[in-house]
């Protein structure tokens, strides 16, 4: 018998993704899934979907899941995990959903500590709308609402909402991560199975900030946009653990 | 039914929603309901239960769309600009069909207003409280007792139908004292389990809460279902009451707060010598068409009093159906009416 390396994770639907050629969505689904199932925690993690490209999660991952309204989905992930403190609730969220209209519910499921985890992916851009300029979009960046490039003058600047939460006393855990290349995809992994692991251990909110592609609407082919990502958002976004409790334990 | 006691309509309504098993409570502070989450804050701790003071009420609307989805039965409360904000919570909630209950305690509009009573947030209550085609049911008491009663009971209706159900009243029902009797709490833990809840996809299919469907044929269909619930709500679940009406010439046809003052206009009245009685919807939706109608045949003029512009007004008008005279009298702004500017309205319709 041939030793089996690797499968399809359990925790994964096996409906097909609608994602865009090169987009690294899929990556990161498979990565929580891959933890899920690692952690054997299917049976008892509710998943919440925001709005936006992964509106759709709810038909991938194979747990329970809930869709949330737009940004809203630290609210009810919070709603869930208080009436199942003993569950594994996390969101997934986009950078439109998090760092624009949600910036409240995330500032203070954060604040709290609510013993949840969220994915976050920052990908430069409102992908689902057609890309339209994101909070996270960086200068000059073209999109179809900063058609001359993204003025910093009328536009403000390029949201850190990693750097932002990690100031707050609840958080446990909130790191940034890329999956623009194999070497990167691992320490992503590393750093969700910590959070999902933390949140096991009841000990705060944990978020994972993850550097994702979006070549569609960059308007690039996908391996262009891997470079772009490295070449152009990781020095506006630098990979790095910003809030670890286990740290100053 | 326990013995007795006097309390105050707002804490009757947070010791209500935990005798009916709710054990949730998200919320943000607003005047006049302010006394609901203070009595959740200082109650549900002693039933293990969670009060959490959520950032907004866009925030405490999600909590609740979030633990009502986890299978809770949960509360939420606010006045008037406040609902505004719960709209968005709410309207997902209808989509997705969860069960819940939010209470307003109606203040002056429109925008900031007042944090007087009013009663002009009737339009939004049955009509238009977010997007899309749905409903919730309204109860609309009009004394204390009545605020537990359809507190619990609405609670479990909204588990039957699975549908967010809205207790509205007035800062004046919200702060006046009155003697109450209690339902026997129910346990949450006895209710009948929420299969289709998100708890965790233990022994079984996985469940998904969500009320997207990019197909239309598919986003009809729930639509339809809606209706379907809409329907049967129509047919089993209206409410209202009657004050000496068996003899009455002229209605007056009026909610909550101002179903009280009219009830001592109409008293007035009759020691005038007018035969007036009191038409009260208790609840807002579904609207008691039909047996409003009824009364066309022996009523002669009606009188819709409220403490807005005239909203339930035109649900007056769809009932009486041009089949009879209907006069309004109204105060707007946090204004309450008085009992002689009714008694003179229907001295003056009675054209003395």
């Amino acid at each position: 018998m041939m030793e089996k390396v690797a499968s399809y994770p359990d925790s994964l639907t096996e409906k097909k993704f609608h994602y865009c050629p090169g987009c690294t969505h899929g990556i990161v689904h498979r990565l929580v899934a891959e933890i899920m199932d690692e952690m054997g925690i299917k049976e008892e993690t509710i998943g919440v979907a925001p709005v936006g490209c992964s509106v759709l999660a709810y038909d991938y991952f194979d747990c329970d899941m809930h869709e949330a309204s737009h940004g809203r989905a630290p609210a009810v992930a919070t709603g869930i995990k208080r009436v199942h403190p003993d569950k594994m609730v996390f969101t997934y969220q986009g950078d439109g959903d998090l760092a624009s209209i949600g910036t409240a519910e995330i500032v203070h499921a954060a604040n709290r500590g609510e013993n949840i985890t969220t994915v976050f992916i920052n990908n430069a851009i409102y992908g689902m709308t057609g890309g339209q300029m994101a909070p996270t979009t960086l200068e000059g960046q073209k999109t179809t609402t900063s058609p001359y490039g993204r003025n910093l003058k009328e536009a403000g600047n390029p949201i850190r909402m990693t750097e932002m939460l990690s100031v707050l006393d609840g958080p446990a855990f909130i790191a940034r991560v890329s999956v623009h290349d194999p070497k990167h995809i691992r320490q992503a992994k590393k750093a969700l199975r910590k959070a999902f692991r933390l949140q096991k251990e009841g000990k705060g909110f944990t978020m994972i900030e993850v550097l994702s592609t979006c070549p569609t609407n960059w308007g690039i082919k996908p391996q262009e946009s891997l470079e772009w990502l490295e070449e152009y958002m990781m020095p506006v976004y630098p990979l790095d653990v910003y809030k670890d409790i286990e740290e100053v334990e | 039914m326990a013995e007795k006691q006097l309390m105050k309509g707002n804490e009757v309504i947070g010791e209500a929603a935990i005798r009916a098993g709710c054990r949730y409570f998200f919320g943000y502070p607003i005047t006049p309901q302010n006394d609901i989450p203070a009595y959740m804050a200082r109650e549900l701790p002693k039933y293990d239960g969670v009060f959490l003071q959520a950032e907004s009420e866009v925030a405490a609307s999600n909590m609740v769309y979030g633990a009502a989805g986890a299978g809770a039965r949960v509360l939420t409360s606010s006045s008037s600009p406040g609902i505004s904000l719960k709209a968005e919570g709410i309207s997902y909630i209808a989509g997705a069909e969860l069960p819940c209950v939010i209470v307003n305690i109606m203040r002056g509009g429109p925008g900031l207003g007042s944090i007087q009573p009013s009663q002009s947030d009737y339009f939004q209550a049955t009509k238009g409280m977010a997007h899309g085609d749905f409903h919730l049911i309204v109860y609309a008491p009009s004394n204390v007792q009545e605020l537990a009663d359809l507190t619990f009971k609405a609670f479990n209706v909204a588990d039957q139908y699975r549908t967010p159900v809205m207790v509205i009243g007035d800062g004046m029902l919200g702060q006046m004292m009155e003697p109450v009797e209690f339902m026997e709490p129910i346990d949450p833990d006895e209710l009948p389990k929420k299969e289709w809840a998100t708890d965790g996809a233990k022994g079984r299919e996985k469940n998904v809460i969500n009320s997207l469907a990019l197909d239309p044929r598919d986003l009809e269909i729930l639509n339809e279902r809606l209706q379907d619930k809409y329907k049967e709500i129509k047919a089993q679940e209206v409410m209202y009451d009657e004050y000496k009406m068996e003899d009455a010439e002229m209605a007056v046809v009026a909610y909550g707060t101002s179903a009280r003052i009219a009830t001592k206009a109409i008293d007035m009245a009759r020691e005038a010598g007018i035969k007036a009685g009191l038409f009260r919807p208790i609840t807002l939706y579904p609207f008691p068409e039909q047996e409003l109608a009824a009364t066309t045949e022996k009523i002669e003029q009606y009188l819709t009093v409220e403490m807005s512009a005239g909203q339930m007004l035109e649900d007056v008008r769809l009932a009486v159906e041009g089949r009879r005279p209907i006069e309004f009298y109204g105060r707007m702004g946090g204004m309450v009416p008085e009992t002689d500017a009714i008694l003179n309205k229907l001295q003056e319709m009675r054209g003395e």
